[in-house]
């Protein structure tokens, strides 16, 4: 029985002894422990020690519990059961006598596999050497020659074009493209393609997606409130020109956690830091102002840990994680860093914003020092700020004073600390900040008064025009050291007002030393991170750029690489990639390219019959995967096959047509959604206006995050509220009628002729007989339809010159039903 | 196991990669009897035991009602009526705007009992008093959040924190949906936006399959349901059938059971798409069905016409109907407010109780209503000119919350507060305990739904929750 069992085990030697530090310590700690260990012994059983063990090894229980099918009885009793591979190494080492090391220790022996050092693997020999173009292949392809499966055949050239082009820009090609590369029968054409997109300035739009996906980039606060943040998208613009310009993932780390601690950093640089900045900002004017901090430092300690290192610290927020090695004091170590670190909006203007804004400056001081004088506001300012501290100063004492303070702290950052500082000595932003803020309410007094309240409205409503009018001057909201920063201290299970001891900053204490003494900085944690002897950073990297090329990563769950997470399905792989990512010196480029360019990734994506029932989720890679185009590529295949889509990168968020209704589910009707004019319209779904609270419906129905937490991969849904989505849609609605006018503009001549340049745009090949046939049957069925309903014809149909109006509307028709093929919205 | 199974497996396969434990195998199993023979994720799936309640309706009233203008009399208020409360009752109280010293505020509301049970209730809400008899009032409900959006995630996820699936997601997932033409968890709103928004009805970590579909107020009652301006029926049927041969062909071509997904999900479109229209169609409705809720009549009509969707919803099969009404927020002109909104809700809310009873529907439909919090004894003054500003800060200590149908106790009140209505005194009752009890009308143990995320088994009641055994029938 137990040898039949071996035998199935392709990757147990069968006559080998087992091996317990490596079969069946591993299992015994990371699922049994809990429960059974040292901590905790439910039914008073221990499975750390001989003598435990051996009461349950001597009379068949073990193995009766861990392959029981029955839910409730089968041990483990949370998480998936044991793999078949796992229970037989239980069954043979019982076989065997179950041997218990005399020198064993729990938990040292073993190191949890994703912390051990990284060492690069040798590459691989395999039979069919043919096959091989870089050593990723030597790897998938010896373990698929171990198992006597071949790999898939090469994928067709258009497909190839199509996949590698949204992969590495997230648009497809156009038919210009298409045409180019089929020309091209160079040997290296491919490689050339490649090279060309890897220049491409939308390859940092595309690979910006999944890091803002981490980072949680959002346009609003979030929360009841959720306030607009106007300069959100300054971050975002150094994402993707740090993408662009091949930045290293080192220093793109060390930037975003600490560029403000390097020497004389550049604007980009404290630009950079706006990663923290993307935890949510609770408004809400009851919120105890310790308590939305601490949730905000307790966000960025768990972005960081599924970020770079694929752990969930956060679980260690209130108690040592249960089955990492992370402890309460580790989490409170990291807290501590930001803890540290301060709020700040900086001067982060655009190229020739600085000149203009700096030459309005003079006229819009002198205008604006003459609006408030005019109505007399500095002295109803100060006795506003007087009546404010007093109240701040003692709380209880007037009600609606009270009120006013809790208001101002919540809805101005730093409020309190620039209130106090006197008039002469604030910055001039801050002092414009304050008397902003002031003229945007009136306070309690005031607004009683309708002369005051008057002359504060007027003042406002001038001022505000006058601000139309300065030039764009583009902020950024970076950290900065905290100048009041003393002692962190640690909570009790995670509550914000149970303070127990102090803690400093410091790195995981199960990983390797930090930088710094006593008293290290967010830079040593952000050298920390990217160390030569962190082995998480660079795993935890490479397998989210293989997910994004293959669907899913080397580990599947790439959000988690600790002992409840999913193992590697190519250990060696995922070392040798992260191995040859620090020697290519953290080049993300290199790494695409060299993903992209080797031959498992240019397999056939079809479904294989031979392994659908062996490995119907594509673990062994013997094939490569159809993927649906995440949210913002469907909006971008829409725009760029109709021609519509405007392709600058970069700046402010825009806002395309939202139905009514849907902006009016924020916060007491208090969030807009003002549609952009021109061209905005059509940039690509990476800029469309994020609003925490009502998020964009295309971006949701298409399984956008919520942009609430760091998340490292979107979960895939096929609804019909997608259907309905890609149908019904205006945006996408005009995009059909865009297709059908390019189309019916661009080609002139029979059906078939410009069914042909209406698949080149869209899926980036020619229909095959089939699908000419059944869409040629379509168009006479819908031009049926249409002489039938003469008004649907003028809505529908573009004006097109010198064509029947019936024509172009039933080549709508045509657009759509190609705009809405699985094929369109999937990258294969 | 047939390949053609097989495939259908594979074919939803990240759906049975993220479901786990028992649900998994379960969820296996039913997939296999998708509609169409087309694998649907939200295929009905057997609960752990057989539930009494089949959907839910829950009326969540944002910002949180004053309890004690509505359900918890409190005459010794009056004792205490504009002075402070003495240190001693306040001592460690934490409010969000108000400090415990804060003035006592007395309800001018009068109380009397209704129906047989005698459960007393308030005169701003003698329609929904109407329905003692089958509500189960809970007077002892307690939450840890005394700020809106977190008190809404707590209500509507089980925690403060971000990112877990809401009640909607948790019902659909264990239950999947009747409905084969409509979303099985639906979002109706009335009044303005909820500080929570989208937040209250998302699926967290969950596939956004599970997420609540909107049903708007004005438009398409479902984003993007109506064909652009020019696409006739026939012109979107001839469409899809083209789309659907097409998409069949690249299957072929392929073999990615994903495209059959794809084909499903396009043809159930198009059965929402007649299907909608129908739901919100109220013609068939009587004159006097359409009176008793209010629909058509000021200023019901909006909150009546959300009642009556919920119910033709719960007789089409919809699983879970979030129906959100905002606000209760009122921190001032509490008496002039709270009547506004108990004008606009109370009889639509009570016709719905009786509407789903006559119907037979009453007793496998489970009606929640209340909010994140309720609200303090003490008054809230924002302006000490402005006559009868008074109001209630936000009280997680103890508050009221109703439940009926769908395996609830009526006529019963649980819990007692304290004569000032600052604790608890007997049979306190969490915002987990509320959900356990919910889930246990749907026929699962809450502690045995869960699903996997970065190593942990999430459940709705997180790590707490107790059914109430008092609260069932």
């Amino acid at each position: 029985m137990h040898r039949a069992l071996l035998l199935f085990s392709l990757a147990l030697p069968i006559y080998a002894a087992v091996d317990f530090a490596k079969e069946i310590a591993p299992t015994l700690e990371t699922r049994c422990h809990v429960c059974h260990g040292a901590k905790q012994q439910m039914a008073g059983l221990r499975l750390d020690q001989a003598a435990g063990a051996a009461k349950v090894t001597t009379n068949g229980k073990l193995t009766e519990r861990i392959k029981s099918t029955k839910p409730g009885h089968r041990m483990p009793p949370v998480g998936a059961p044991l793999t078949a591979k796992e229970i037989a190494a239980f069954e043979a080492w019982i076989t065997e006598g179950a041997k218990w090391p005399a020198n064993y220790t729990p938990g040292g022996a073993v190191q949890h596999w994703s912390f051990r050092p990284i060492t690069r693997p040798a590459t691989p020999q395999v039979k069919k050497t043919s096959w091989t173009r870089n050593p990723i292949d030597n790897f998938v392809l010896a373990n698929l020659e171990s198992k006597n499966i071949a790999p898939s055949p090469e994928a067709s050239k258009l497909v190839l074009l199509r996949r590698v082009s949204f992969d590495l820009t997230g648009l497809p090609p156009t038919p210009a493209e298409v045409k180019e590369f089929l020309a091209d029968t160079r040997p290296d054409a491919y490689e050339r393609l490649v090279d060309r997109l890897l220049q491409s300035r939308h390859y940092g739009e595309r690979w910006a997606r999944p890091w803002l996906d981490l980072a949680h980039y959002a346009d609003s606060d979030g929360y009841e409130k959720d306030q607009v943040r106007p300069y959100a998208w300054r971050y975002r613009n150094y994402v993707i020109d740090s993408l662009n310009s091949g930045k290293p993932f080192d220093q793109f780390t060390i930037e975003q956690l600490a560029g403000d601690l390097l020497p004389n950093p550049t604007t980009e640089q404290l630009v950079a830091t706006g990663f923290l900045r993307n935890t949510l900002t609770n408004r809400e004017a009851g919120v105890d102002r310790a308590e939305a901090r601490y949730e905000q430092l307790v966000n960025r300690v768990n972005t960081v840990g599924t970020t770079w290192l694929g752990l969930a610290v956060g679980c260690a927020q209130c108690h040592d994680h249960k089955y990492d090695p992370i402890s309460n004091k580790d989490f409170y170590r990291l807290f501590a860093f930001f803890d540290a670190t301060d709020d700040r909006e900086i001067e982060a203007p655009m190229p020739g914003e600085r000149e203009q804004y700096l030459a309005a400056m003079p006229w819009y001081l002198g205008n604006r020092g003459h609006i408030l004088e005019k109505y007399g506001i500095p002295a109803l300012q100060t006795a506003w700020e007087a009546k404010l501290i007093k109240a701040m100063d003692h709380p209880g004492e007037d009600v609606e004073w009270d009120f006013w303070v809790t208001s101002m702290r919540a809805m101005v950052d730093h409020a309190e600390r620039v209130m106090r500082t006197p008039p002469a000595q604030r910055t001039p932003y801050d002092a414009r900040r304050i008397t902003d803020y002031f003229i945007s309410n009136g306070g309690p007094d005031n607004t009683r008064i309708p002369e005051t309240l008057h002359r504060i409205k007027a003042a406002r409503e001038e001022i505000n025009e006058l601000k139309e009018k300065l030039p764009a001057f583009t902020m950024a909201m970076a950290v900065a050291p905290h100048p009041d920063h003393k002692q962190s201290v640690m909570r009790i299970k995670g509550d914000y007002k149970a303070l127990s001891d102090p803690i400093n900053p410091g790195g995981l204490s199960a990983m390797h030393p930090m930088s710094g003494g006593a008293s290290p900085t967010r830079l040593d944690l952000a050298k920390w991170l990217v160390s030569k002897d962190n082995p998480l950073t660079p795993r935890v990297t490479v397998n989210r750029a293989w997910q994004e090329f293959f669907g899913r990563g080397l580990v599947r769950t790439s959000e988690d690489f600790g002992t409840q997470g999913e193992r590697p399905t190519h250990p060696e792989l995922l070392d040798w990639l992260a191995t040859q990512f620090i020697s290519d010196g953290w080049s993300m480029k290199k790494l695409h390219r060299l993903i992209v360019t080797s031959s498992t990734y240019r397999q056939s994506s079809d479904t294989r019959q031979d392994l659908a029932q062996t490995d119907p989720d594509n673990a062994l890679l013997a094939r490569q995967i159809r993927l649906r185009l995440p949210a913002e590529l469907v909006r971008d295949a829409a725009l760029s096959s109709s021609g519509l889509l405007d392709n600058r990168i970069g700046g402010p968020s825009i806002r395309p047509y939202q139905p009514p209704g849907v902006a009016e589910l924020g916060y007491g009707g208090s969030i807009k959604w003002k549609m952009s004019e021109g061209p905005d319209r059509f940039r690509r779904g990476l800029y469309v206006h994020f609003q925490r609270t009502t998020p964009y419906p295309q971006l949701m129905n298409f399984d956008a995050p919520d942009s609430n937490v760091s998340c490292s991969r979107r979960r895939p849904s096929n609804t019909p509220l997608q259907s309905l989505n890609l149908l019904n849609d205006p945006v996408f609605h005009e995009a059909a009628q865009s297709l059908a006018a390019r189309v019916l503009r661009e080609r002139k001549g029979a059906f078939a002729d410009r069914l042909e340049l209406a698949f080149a745009l869209t899926l980036g090949r020619t229909p095959d007989t089939m699908e000419k046939q059944r869409l040629s049957t379509y168009y006479d069925q819908q031009l049926g339809i249409l002489s039938t309903e003469p008004a649907a014809v003028s809505k529908l149909a573009p004006p097109i010159e010198s064509l029947d109006p019936k024509e172009a509307a039933a080549w709508v028709g045509v657009s759509r039903v190609i705009m809405n093929l699985d094929e369109f919205i999937t990258r294969e | 196991m047939t390949e053609r199974e097989f495939r259908l497996i594979q074919s939803r396969r990240s759906f049975l990669t993220q479901g786990t434990c028992g649900l998994g195998a379960m969820a296996l199993a039913d997939l296999l009897n998708g509609a169409d023979g087309i694998p649907n994720p939200l295929a009905p799936k057997k609960p752990h035991f057989p539930g009494k309640a089949k959907s839910v309706i829950f009326m969540f009233m944002e910002g949180g009602p004053s309890q004690m203008d509505l359900f918890d009399p409190k005459p010794a208020l009056q004792k205490w009526h504009g002075q402070p409360l003495p240190p001693s009752m306040t001592k460690g109280l934490q409010l969000a705007f108000i400090k415990p010293t804060a003035a006592v505020l007395a309800s001018p509301r009068k109380f009397q009992p209704y129906g047989q049970s005698g459960i007393e209730f308030s005169d701003y809400i003698p329609h929904t008093a109407s329905c003692a008899d089958d509500i189960c009032l809970v007077r002892s409900m307690h939450t840890d959040a005394f700020n809106h959006h977190p008190g809404q995630l707590l209500l509507m996820t089980g925690s403060v924190q971000f990112g877990r699936p809401t009640m909607g997601a948790w019902v659909t997932y264990g239950l999947g949906s009747e409905s084969k033409n409509l979303p099985g968890f639906v979002v109706l709103s009335s009044g303005v936006g909820t500080s929570g928004g989208a937040s209250n009805f998302m699926s967290g970590f969950m596939p956004s399959h599970y997420q609540g579909t909107m049903f708007r107020n004005s438009g398409d009652p479902i984003l993007y349901l109506s064909n652009p301006d020019g696409i006739s029926p026939q012109t979107q049927r001839a469409g899809l059938d083209a789309v659907r041969d097409l998409n069949q062909h690249h299957l072929d071509r392929t073999g990615d059971q994903e495209i059959a997904s794809r084909i499903a999900s396009y043809e159930l479109a198009f059965r929402m798409q007649m299907a909608a229209p129908e739901l919100t169609d109220f013609s068939k409705e009587s004159q006097s069905t359409l009176d008793l809720y209010g629909v058509g009549k000021d200023p019901t009509h909006q909150f009546a016409t959300n009642c009556l969707l919920a119910r033709r919803m719960v007789e089409r099969g919809v699983r879970f109907i979030l129906m959100m009404h905002a606000s209760w927020d009122d921190h001032t002109n509490l008496n002039r407010k709270l009547k506004r909104n108990c004008d606009i809700s109370d009889r639509p809310t009570a016709a719905l109780i009786k509407d789903l009873k006559q119907r037979g529907l009453l007793d496998d439909t489970l009606i929640i209503w209340g909010g994140e919090f309720g609200r303090t004894p003490m008054v809230e003054i924002r302006n000490t000119k402005e006559e009868d500003n008074g109001g209630r800060d936000h009280h997680p200590m103890a508050y009221t919350m109703w439940v009926a149908g769908g395996g609830m106790k009526g006529g019963t009140v649980i819990g007692k507060t304290d004569e000032l209505g600052l604790t608890i005194v007997e049979d306190k009752v969490h915002v987990h305990d509320l959900q356990a009890t919910a889930m246990h009308c749907l026929g699962f143990d809450h502690e045995r739904l869960t699903f996997r995320h970065t190593g942990r088994d999430y459940r709705l009641t997180d790590l707490g929750g107790n059914v109430v055994k008092k609260m069932l029938a």
